[in-house]
């Protein structure tokens, strides 16, 4: 184990997971450019965690949760933050040390904090998964979730794949001994212009807020969300023989894409407050069919595992 | 006489879990056992948050032998009378024994079952149990296909006696069994071995696990009540949240820390849910102040420092926590001083409560012309009842119930407070949901009890009429526990009316008598838990009014007094038998005996008695009945027994004048309908 230095800053906590996970021999993908509610949703953990094919990624995602806007003025809570993902499959046996390595990285000295697994069992209605693990508590703060997929949209996984989640802003407040996020150190505070969390997105969340909360036109949104649903349906029914290649292209991906924007639309609404409970089962329901066809889809093609033994 | 001792070392196993695991292990295994022929003298399991673990003690070295004999098919039978034998036998021809039986040479199976050792059967149901274990949820990991709660690491396994220790063979899945394990995650020192289960407990201990679920909450408690006193301050007791903590770690550590000074504003309530909800901290509260000021937290290390780092996070933690708590309370206080509890409630209309039964605003509207109809009924103003119902649920629009939907109603309260609401709607506001189980307290000040009637009897006659009723074990609207509310509301305030009746037949397709039988179902269950037998109350159900639940209890508890009397025990048995003689005279005449006796045909001197018994008891009981004193009326029919002894003992029914008998029998049948004022008697069992 390397020695628990601590990093100075939100970027070096990043980086530090980052190298620590390219060590353990996962590749390091980008975030995925659209908008998501967690790191889940991007096609490198979705899409991938079907079928027989083995996988290991890691990879921030910018993530959107509009009703936790706070116009910046929250300590730790935010409509838009940075979720750091890591998912393996099938599940290596050695998961909860290899998680464990990953606090020591970033400087968590494991003889003087308390971690704890808590029962937290993971479930996403509009992806029609769930999973069974933790959330895993460091000195009473949950430091991330940790997730055996059982069933992604609607189907088995098997193998199984872990997943692991960080909470980046929360875990590095933490690490770095800062009680407000805004104050955090983005950069190197001894960079010739050092720059604070808050310099780089106070002004983005009240914008945010206030346009999630108050703003944003709900009808225009609706017909968002209906015209997502049907560009999804109709890439899903186009014919699969591609007539200008003569190749079989299952368009599984692109259609994905238009799950997650109907489920983004679903969060602005719901954040809106324009959705009553019974109208919220049946708008989850119609995102969960997305991505049951989007899931049916991929194990159609080859990355999905289709042809493979 | 080995002691076998196995623990399945997983990753952690959910805390809520744990104790039925435990107990589940213990009865899976033993049984099993047991049934394959190696009996023990005792068993104990344990669990931690990454282990169950299990100690049988004694148990038989090996399966006694069994020896079976059957007789077959005579030697000369057919052919296929023998195969069948063979087949059911699993033994060849040659195998057979041929004997002499009383008809003639007959083929004989002798079936030798040897003794298995201990050691091979606990790897059979060990390995059955692993497979079929009743996790109420289970997972599968890595390619694998087995599935336990979480990821299998490690089997330990072993069979000890004074001649030594053997590891049992068992592999589940490519997990073999040995006799090693590890202790705590990080105050352990890495796996040993084990030889007994002694062995075992002690060197846990060493390696930092407390095995023992209750050791552990023993710790824990006792720690955290010295922590507080020694401050001065009162541990707030919660024995669920004991229970859970004690499952979260395997070596606990007790850590008090302040709570900042900022926060004590917030309602205590609040303060507790929601440390005990994110954090599972305990509360602690400083008894001149009334306030929580300090939690309590469990670790599950100790560390050089003495747990300062751990504690500063947690503090941390709940500082953040709790300004998101002060932040919806502040918000909520503010919307409730701007537009009051009705503004707050404003987007009830928006929220759906069944999609027949239209949104919760709907429902509040008629809760509140319930409320006040039923108010004058509990003593409570109209007025004041139906603006209690038409806030009491304004708070499930505020942000702190959003985020701690435990807190409804309480947080009502508060905000009807701050609305300058009074006179009891506060607490109708917090009290309405009550009671929510059966021990419960139910309400008593009129105002709550107005909402609280109002909003179950809403629930009741609404999905009624939509014909949503419970059935078998399924009640997803929590119905029968409405029934219940309403009894016990009824009858702990003594509520007089036919209250479900009369509304469930003022709304539209909602079929009053067949939810007043609901009603009187779920009354017969809490009145049997109460020591009231069903047919008593089916005694009294058949008596008018019997809507009015206050009346329908009173009478029954006076018939089941009355009848655990010597009067009234053997009144009964005096009426049973007036009763089955009826009833065979009627069978066997064709007629009814249901005119009124003549004294003047009288031929005994207990018969005139009894005329005269039956006159004097029908007046008083009928008086008493009137005055709704049930037990007086049940002591003045207990004057009719010894008159019906002696009339039975002296005294042939079937008499051969005919006159005579007849009379006899419409006297029978006068005893029915006088004890009839007070109750059914005929329904009555024994």
């Amino acid at each position: 184990m390397q020695p628990a230095t601590r990093p100075t800053c939100f970027q070096e906590v990043i980086l530090r997971l980052q190298a620590y996970w390219a060590g353990k021999g996962c590749a390091i993908l980008q975030p995925y450019d659209m908008e998501v509610g967690a790191g889940t949703f991007h096609p490198a953990t979705t899409l991938r965690s079907l079928g027989v094919r083995p996988w290991a990624a890691a990879y921030v995602q910018p993530s959107r949760r509009p009703s936790d806007g706070r116009y910046g003025e929250n300590p730790n809570r935010l409509q838009h933050y940075y979720q750091y993902q890591v998912l393996i499959k099938p599940s290596p046996p050695d998961l909860q040390a290899l998680y464990l390595g990953s606090l020591e990285a970033i400087g968590i000295d494991m003889s003087l904090h308390d971690i704890r697994f808590v029962e937290d069992d993971w479930e996403s209605p509009t992806l029609g998964a769930w999973g069974l693990g933790w959330e895993v508590w460091c000195d009473g703060m949950e430091v991330s979730q940790f997730t055996y997929f059982q069933q992604v949209g609607g189907h088995d996984c098997a193998p199984v794949s872990g997943e692991l989640t960080y909470g980046l802003e929360r875990l590095a407040m933490y690490v770095l001994g800062v009680d407000h996020v805004m104050d955090m150190p983005f950069n190197a505070p001894d960079a010739p212009i050092p720059l604070t969390y808050g310099d780089v997105f106070r002004q983005a969340e009240q914008e945010y807020s206030r346009f999630n909360f108050d703003i944003a036109d709900t009808g225009k949104l609706l017909g968002h969300f209906e015209d997502a649903e049907a560009e999804c349906q109709a890439i899903l029914s186009s014919p699969v023989d591609d007539p200008k290649t003569g190749k079989r292209i299952v368009m599984a991906q692109p259609a994905y894409d238009q799950c997650i924007k109907a489920s983004h639309l679903f969060n602005l609404l719901d954040a809106r407050g324009v959705i009553s409970v019974t109208e919220r089962q049946a708008y989850i329901g119609r995102v969960r069919a997305l991505a049951k066809l989007c899931a049916d889809a991929y194990v159609a093609t080859s990355d999905g595992g289709a042809g493979a033994a | 006489m080995p002691d076998l001792l196995l623990e399945l070392f997983s990753e952690e196993i959910p805390a809520r879990m744990q104790d039925r695991a435990s107990a589940d292990l213990k009865r899976l295994v033993t049984q099993g056992l047991v049934d394959a022929g190696i009996t023990y003298e005792a068993a104990a399991a344990f669990a931690t948050p990454r282990r169950l673990a299990l100690s049988v003690t004694g148990l038989l070295a090996a399966s006694p032998a069994l020896r079976e004999e059957r007789k077959g098919p005579r030697v000369d039978a057919p052919e296929q009378a023998l195969a069948g034998f063979l087949r059911a036998t699993g033994l060849a021809r040659e195998q057979l024994e041929i004997r002499d039986d009383k008809k003639g040479q007959t083929y004989f199976a002798v079936i030798e079952k040897p003794g298995r050792a201990a050691g091979e059967v606990a790897a059979e149901v060990i390995e059955a149990t692993i497979r079929n274990f009743p996790w109420p949820k289970s997972m599968r990991w890595g390619a694998g296909s087995l599935r336990w709660v979480r990821p299998l690491h490690s089997i330990l396994c072993i069979l000890s006696d004074a001649a030594g220790v053997e590891n049992v063979a068992l592999e589940v899945d490519g997990i073999k069994a040995g006799d090693t394990t590890e202790g705590h995650r990080f105050m352990g020192g890495g796996r040993f071995a084990v030889t007994s289960f002694d062995d075992y407990a002690a060197r846990l201990k060493r390696n930092h696990v407390i095995l023992d679920a209750e050791d552990r909450a023993a710790m824990i408690e006792a720690d955290a009540r010295n922590l507080a006193f020694a401050q001065g301050m009162d541990l707030v007791e919660d024995a669920g949240l004991l229970a859970e903590v004690a499952g979260l770690v395997e070596w606990p550590v007790v850590l008090m820390g302040d709570i900042a000074p900022d926060f004590f504003g917030l309602p205590a309530k609040v303060l507790q849910t929601s440390m005990k909800a994110h954090q599972k901290f305990f509360s602690v509260r400083n008894p001149k102040t009334g306030g929580i000021e300090k939690f309590i937290t469990v670790a599950n290390r100790e560390t050089a420092d003495h747990g300062a780092t751990i504690l500063a996070g947690n503090r941390k933690v709940l500082f953040a926590r709790l300004s998101d708590a002060r932040f919806f309370w502040e918000n909520d206080l503010r919307t409730v001083r701007a537009v009051g509890l009705e503004g707050m409630g404003q987007g009830l209309a928006d929220v759906t409560f069944h999609n027949k039964l239209g949104s919760q605003a709907d429902r509040v509207k008629r809760i509140e012309a319930l409320a006040r109809e039923i108010a004058p009924l509990v003593g409570a103003a109209p007025d004041l009842a139906a603006e209690a119902a038409r806030i009491a649920k304004a708070d499930l629009q505020s942000e702190m119930v959003a985020e701690f939907p435990e807190l409804q109603g309480l947080m009502g309260m508060y905000y009807a407070r701050e609305a300058y609401h009074n006179d009891g709607v506060p607490e109708a506001c917090a009290e309405h949901y009550a009671p929510l189980g059966p021990n419960d307290n139910v309400p008593s000040a009129p105002v709550s009890v107005a909402v609280a009637l109002a909003d179950k009897i809403d629930t009741l006659t609404g999905f009624w009429a939509i014909d949503e009723k419970p059935t078998g074990s399924k009640d997803p609207f929590a119905l029968r526990r409405a029934a219940l509310g309403v009894i016990r509301l009824v009858l702990a305030n003594q509520v007089r009316a036919g209250l479900v009746h009369t509304i469930a037949e003022a709304r539209n397709n909602c079929d009053a008598n067949d939810l007043l039988a609901f009603l009187h179902d779920r009354l017969k269950v809490h009145l049997k838990d109460q020591g009231i037998r069903h047919d008593v109350i089916d005694a009294c159900l058949a008596m008018p009014g019997n809507d009015d639940l206050t009346l329908l209890v009173n009478r029954a508890t006076a018939l089941a007094a009355f009848l655990k009397t010597d009067d009234g025990e053997n009144l009964l048995q005096g009426y049973k038998r007036a009763n089955n003689i009826l009833a065979q005279a009627e069978a066997r005449d064709g007629v009814s005996y249901e005119g009124a006796p003549e004294v003047r045909f009288a031929e005994d001197a207990t018969e005139t008695a009894l005329f005269g018994a039956l006159d004097a008891a029908e007046p008083a009981i009928a008086a008493y009945l009137e005055a709704e004193d049930f037990a007086a009326a049940m002591a003045a029919m207990a004057a009719l027994r010894a008159p019906i002894d002696a009339f039975f003992e002296a005294v042939q029914i079937n008499a051969d004048n005919q006159i005579v008998r007849r009379n006899r029998l419409c006297l029978l049948n006068r005893i029915r309908e006088v004890m009839g004022q007070a109750a059914q008697f005929s329904a009555i069992e024994g």
